[in-house]
This record gives C-alpha cells, sequence and structure tokens, in this order.
C-alpha cells in the first residue's frame, strides 16, 4: 500500500516547486472545464497566460490590480506568519477607500501633491483603525480573529452603502449608489503620460522590499516568526505576545487601507459600491501561494491579477461569467495545499497492512 | 400582539439555517476539525437546491440535492485535512472562495428565475424542516451525550490518541463526522434558496455560514444552546426587517448590518473567560492527527 510519511527535513526545492505543481494541476483543471463548456481550450489559456503581457497596454492594466493584491497580500502574509488570522482586509480596504474619498472630496482645483500624499494616508489609517476593531477585540476579550474581521467586512460594506446612497452621493449622479467623480487633484498620479499604470506600483514594491528586510533582517521580524511558529517558545524567550498580535494587524490593515485609497483615487476615480472586488480575499490566496515570503508574494500577485484579468477577457469575448476568476482561485489554493503536503511527506510503498504501521 | 407573535413565528423560521448550520457544524467540531468552509458549502448547496428545485418542483428533491452537493465538497475538504494533514484553517477558506465562485458560475443562468416550489410541504404555515430542526436538535444532544457513538466521536475529538490507542478508526470516524456535517450545512443552505427566498442572489448566504460557526462556539459546542442562539439571531434579523418595513427613523444599512454586529458583540460576551472556553472546546479542535506518530 502506499503511505505518507513525514519528512524529516522538508525538501528545500519542494516548497518552490509546490506552488508550481499546484498551478499546472490548476491550469490542467481549469483547461477541461473549458472543455467541458465547449470552449477551445487553448484560446482561453492564451487569454490567461498570453494576453494579459502583450503589450504595453495590457501590462498597465496588470499593474493596477497586481498593485492592490501584492499591498494586502504582504500584510497577510506578515499576519499569517505570526498566525494571526485576519482575513477581514476586504473591510480594511473599503474603510481605505471610505477615508481616500473623504480627503478627495475637500479637494480644490489648486490643491497640490500634498493632498495626494494626506489621501493615501487616510487611507493607510482607515485600514489600519478597522483593523484595530479586530486586534483590541482579541487581544482584551480573547473574541476569534477570524470571525470578527468577517463580520466586519459585512459591516464595512453597509458603511460603504449608505454613504453612496446618502450624506456623499452625487446630487447630479442620477440617483446611481455614487459620489461626485473625484477632481484630477485627487487622482493618483501616472507614472508615465498615457498610460493607466500609477504611482501605486513602485509604493507596492517599495513596500515589499521594506516587508523582506523587516521579515529576513529584523530582530523584530525574529520574534513574530518565533511567537507564529513556537508560542511557548517565544513566550519563555521574553517575547510579548500581544505585540506579534499588534503589530501584523496593523501593518496589513494599514495596507489593505492604502490599496483602498489606491482603488478609489486611481482606476475608478469616484466612490461607489463596485470599489471593492474580492482583492481582500484573492489576497489571501495571493499570501499562501507566494509562501508567505515577499517575494513569492510578488510573483503570486501578478499570477493573480492574471486570474482577474483573464476572467474579464473569458467574460467579453466567451460569455462565460466573470466568476470563472473565483473558481481558479479557489481550485489553485486546494492544489498548492494538496502539494504541500507532498513537501512535508514523503510517499512510501509498503506490503504491510495499517495493523503494522500502527504497531511500528 | 398578533404582531408579536407573527415576529416570534418569522425569527423561527429564519433561525432555522443557522441552526441546521450549527448542528453540522457541532457535529464536524465535536471531532476536531473545524470546517471553515461552511459558507462555501452553504453557497454550493443553495445553488444546487435552487437548480434542482427549478427543474422538478419538489422542495424535498431539491433540499436533498443541496445537502448531497454539501457532503461531497466536505468529503473532498475531509481528505485534504484529515488524511493530507492540510492546514484546517487554509483549507476551510480555500473550500469557502472555492464555493462563492463556484456558485455565482453555476448559478449565471438562473438569476432571473424564481421558483414557486408547487409541492412544498407545510404544516402550520412553517415548512416542515422548521419542526425537523427542533426534533435533530434533540437526536443530536441524545447522541453526543446519551449514545455510545456519541462518546467515541467526543473521545476523538478530545484525544485522537487515545481513541487510537483503544482500537477506534480516528480518521474514518473524522471523515463521517465532516461529511454528516456538510450535509447538514447543505441542507441549511438549500432551506434558504428554496424554502426562506426561493430565489437565487449571487452570495445570497451573506455570511450565514460565518454566523453559524460562531453560533458553535455561543453554544459552547452543544445543540440545545445552538437552538437558543440560533433563534435569537434569527430574531435580530426578523426585528431588523421589521422595523424597516414600518420606516423606523434609522439607516436601512445600520439596520442590515445587526446581525453581523450582533454576532461580533456575542463573540465578545462569551470569549471573555478563555478558561470556559477552554473547558468546553473539544482538545484538538483544528489540530493535525498523525496515526503513525
Amino acid at each position: 500500500m502506499i503511505k505518507l510519511e513525514p519528512r524529516t527535513e522538508p525538501s528545500a526545492w519542494l516548497s518552490v516547486a509546490s506552488p508550481l505543481f499546484a498551478l499546472a494541476v490548476t491550469v490542467a483543471l481549469g483547461m477541461s472545464l473549458f472543455v467541458l463548456l465547449g470552449k477551445d481550450a487553448l484560446s482561453c489559456l492564451q487569454m490567461f497566460f498570453v494576453e494579459p503581457l502583450k503589450n504595453g497596454r495590457a501590462l498597465a492594466e496588470l499593474s493596477l490590480k497586481a498593485t492592490p493584491l501584492l499591498m494586502i497580500g504582504l500584510g497577510l502574509s506578515l499576519c499569517f506568519r505570526s498566525n494571526v488570522w485576519n482575513i477581514g482586509a476586504e473591510g480594511q480596504f473599503i474603510l481605505g477607500s471610505i477615508f481616500a474619498t473623504w480627503v478627495a472630496l475637500r479637494a480644490t482645483p489648486e490643491s497640490g501633491p500634498s493632498l495626494i500624499v494626506a489621501l493615501l494616508l487616510a487611507g493607510a489609517l482607515g485600514g489600519a483603525l478597522w483593523a484595530s476593531i479586530t486586534a483590541a477585540l482579541r487581544d482584551r476579550f480573547n473574541a476569534s480573529e477570524i470571525l470578527v474581521s468577517l463580520m466586519l467586512v459585512y459591516v464595512a460594506e453597509q458603511l460603504l452603502a449608505y454613504l453612496v446612497n446618502g450624506p456623499w452621493k452625487d446630487p447630479d449622479g442620477y440617483n446611481f449608489p455614487q459620489t461626485i467623480t473625484f477632481l484630477s487633484s485627487a487622482r493618483i498620479p501616472h507614472l508615465v503620460e498615457g498610460s493607466r499604470a500609477n504611482i501605486g506600483l513602485p509604493l507596492a514594491l517599495l513596500s515589499a522590499v521594506t516587508c523582506w528586510l523587516f521579515m529576513h533582517k529584523s530582530y523584530a521580524g525574529y520574534r513574530l516568526d518565533v511567537a507564529g511558529q513556537a508560542p511557548l517558545a517565544a513566550r519563555y524567550a521574553g517575547f510579548s505576545a500581544r505585540k506579534a498580535l499588534w503589530l501584523p494587524i496593523l501593518v496589513s490593515g494599514a495596507l489593505a487601507g492604502l490599496a483602498g485609497a489606491l482603488e478609489v483615487a486611481g482606476p475608478d476615480g469616484q466612490l461607489t459600491t463596485h470599489v471593492p472586488l474580492g482583492y481582500g480575499f484573492a489576497a489571501i490566496i495571493v499570501a499562501f501561494v507566494g509562501r508567505l515570503d515577499p517575494v513569492g508574494v510578488t510573483l503570486s500577485s501578478v499570477l493573480m491579477s492574471m486570474f482577474f484579468i483573464g476572467g474579464e477577457l473569458a467574460q467579453t469575448r466567451l460569455g462565460l461569467p466573470k466568476s470563472i476568476t473565483g473558481i481558479f482561485q479557489g481550485l489553485l489554493l486546494f492544489s498548492l495545499l494538496t502539494c504541500d503536503t507532498l513537501v512535508k511527506s514523503r510517499l512510501r510503498f509498503t506490503f504491510s497492512g495499517p495493523g503494522k504501521a500502527v504497531a511500528k | 400582539m398578533n404582531e408579536l407573535i407573527l415576529l416570534l413565528g418569522s425569527s423561527i423560521d429564519s433561525g432555522t439555517p443557522l441552526l441546521l448550520a450549527a448542528l453540522g457544524l457541532i457535529i464536524n467540531e465535536r471531532s476536531g476539525v473545524i470546517n471553515l468552509g461552511a459558507e462555501g458549502l452553504m453557497l454550493i448547496a443553495a445553488i444546487a437546491g435552487f437548480a434542482t428545485a427549478v427543474a422538478t418542483k419538489n422542495d424535498l428533491m431539491a433540499l436533498l440535492a443541496g445537502a448531497a452537493a454539501a457532503a461531497l465538497f466536505a468529503a473532498l475538504f475531509g481528505l485534504l485535512v484529515i488524511w493530507l494533514n492540510a492546514n484546517q484553517y487554509a483549507t476551510g477558506l480555500a473550500l469557502s472562495l472555492f464555493g462563492s465562485g463556484f456558485s455565482a458560475f453555476v448559478g449565471i443562468g438562473y438569476t432571473q428565475e424564481s421558483v414557486a416550489v408547487a409541492a412544498r410541504h407545510s404544516v402550520l404555515s412553517h415548512h416542515f424542516l422548521v419542526y425537523l430542526a427542533v426534533l435533530l436538535t434533540m437526536a443530536l444532544s441524545w447522541f453526543l451525550f446519551r449514545s455510545k457513538a456519541g462518546l467515541v466521536l467526543r473521545a476523538v475529538g478530545e484525544s485522537p490518541e487515545s481513541a487510537q490507542a483503544l482500537g477506534y478508526r480516528v480518521r474514518l470516524i473524522r471523515l463521517a463526522a465532516v461529511v454528516c456535517g456538510g450535509a447538514l450545512v447543505g441542507l441549511a443552505g438549500a432551506f434558504v434558496s428554496v424554502v426562506s427566498t426561493p430565489l437565487w442572489v449571487e452570495g445570497m448566504i451573506a455570511g450565514k455560514g460565518w454566523i453559524a460557526l460562531a453560533l458553535t462556539t455561543f453554544a459552547t459546542w452543544r445543540p440545545g444552546r445552538a437552538l437558543l442562539g440560533a433563534y435569537l439571531f434569527g430574531g435580530v434579523t426578523m426585528l431588523q426587517l421589521h422595523l424597516q418595513g414600518r420606516g423606523v427613523n434609522l439607516p436601512v444599512e445600520l439596520l442590515t448590518a445587526l446581525p453581523y454586529l450582533a454576532t461580533i458583540l456575542v463573540l465578545v460576551l462569551i470569549s471573555r473567560n478563555p478558561r470556559w472556553i477552554a473547558a468546553n472546546m473539544p482538545t484538538s479542535l483544528g489540530k493535525p492527527f498523525y496515526p503513525g506518530a
């Protein structure tokens, strides 16, 4: 019979190979799905993996989607590493976009770059504040951060709906739930004239570098790692358990909020109920597929935005629902978790029955 | 007075899916497996049930189809976390994300449909499942605390090592618990799309799976308390709808957010005493089990 046996040493190359293998499995499953739906599997494959890279315009679109995924994914990696299960990044993203809108609505045509800085800081603050509710309830009352952060997503959605249907509604907006279109002085500057890519991209990459330095080169990052992997050892060493909760949650909240600010004042240019697109949830997968490491998260955020763009293309060209993206994201995480057991264990072919294996 | 009775009746109706899902999750968690995929399972069951209702016009078939679909995906989840020892939290999240994408994808052709189920099985203006859920609560209570099989299930959740040493097949028992639990969660999901609001809307479960997860903690993994909690939450949901209907001078969005805020409040109240939770929580909950080690 075949047995799975824990490996004594986790194999290093397999921990890199596992996400790639998971991707291959997802692609194979995805192509079978397209064939089942009676579509040409190869042209679908091209839609997901070639078209998003084919020219400058496509790459700019890719960067617009990868930016929020990368930022949120970095924060979540930090959380998951310290065993803090913040899965409400979507809500923190929404609060970031709300806080940024508050600043944007105060812009005048004469406002300078300082307004953009204020807008981004407000977004980060909004996300961090929303996340701090989760941290405080966990810290003070021991309430599960999984459920609290998730419930707060639904609350944030309602808060957003209230604002764009009520106090912030555009009086000339034909009764649509949306704010006015932001003045150009409150819009995120583009990187180069004529491209939609904006300064969010360098900000996200800078966050990735900072995160990498923090995780791998700083004592504080090391303490978080220990707190996550061996809470008892961390306590014995005198590392603060409260810090290991608050720091990652606040950082991830701030990053998600910043992503929300960049989204609302970037490609969207106004606050609507369609600003949250599910980046906060997709970033959970980005973090895991990226091995909770900034280098991996950067790569996986690009991959995940290809899924988003491919899904949109499948919708416009093949009339397939956009939600196919969600299926692929779920499949990818499933395959990754399965493949990961190969990293942690090896297949062993034995001829003994299960009884003997237990006796050993 | 009449209005109050109506409100109570509708609270029980709207609490029923929460109760069914919470019962399923209690079975799940009593065996030591936490399934964060409840929301996804409910969505999958909701669309499976609704599609079956459209095709057959039969609510029994629809509810069974929902339960079966959810049980199938729960089994997949079970294989991953029980045999391959994949992280239960991450795998559950994957199931929830997959379920929301999958149900939206499958459901795209059903968004305009609504179905008047011909053979609706109602007794005294409540669906029969409402009564069945109460019976199930009592049955599960008896099973967990009065039957030998229930004792074994709890033993597996408390200390899988000891259960194995006594000769019980821990993994098989856990898989059975995950599949049965999944079926009940599925029944809850199908109830929402077939009985409560007979139509399909993307993401229509709207957090009920997560609220049911919170309910298991609130109920300290006891079926009777889950019933109380589920009806209480049904009450909060109905109360806010009732207030909306009467045009109370509060933003609709605040009222809609009430059940979620109530969940947070309940979590805070119940978790305040970590020792109480620790005394009630199945000890091996969420932890992997290696039979060979």
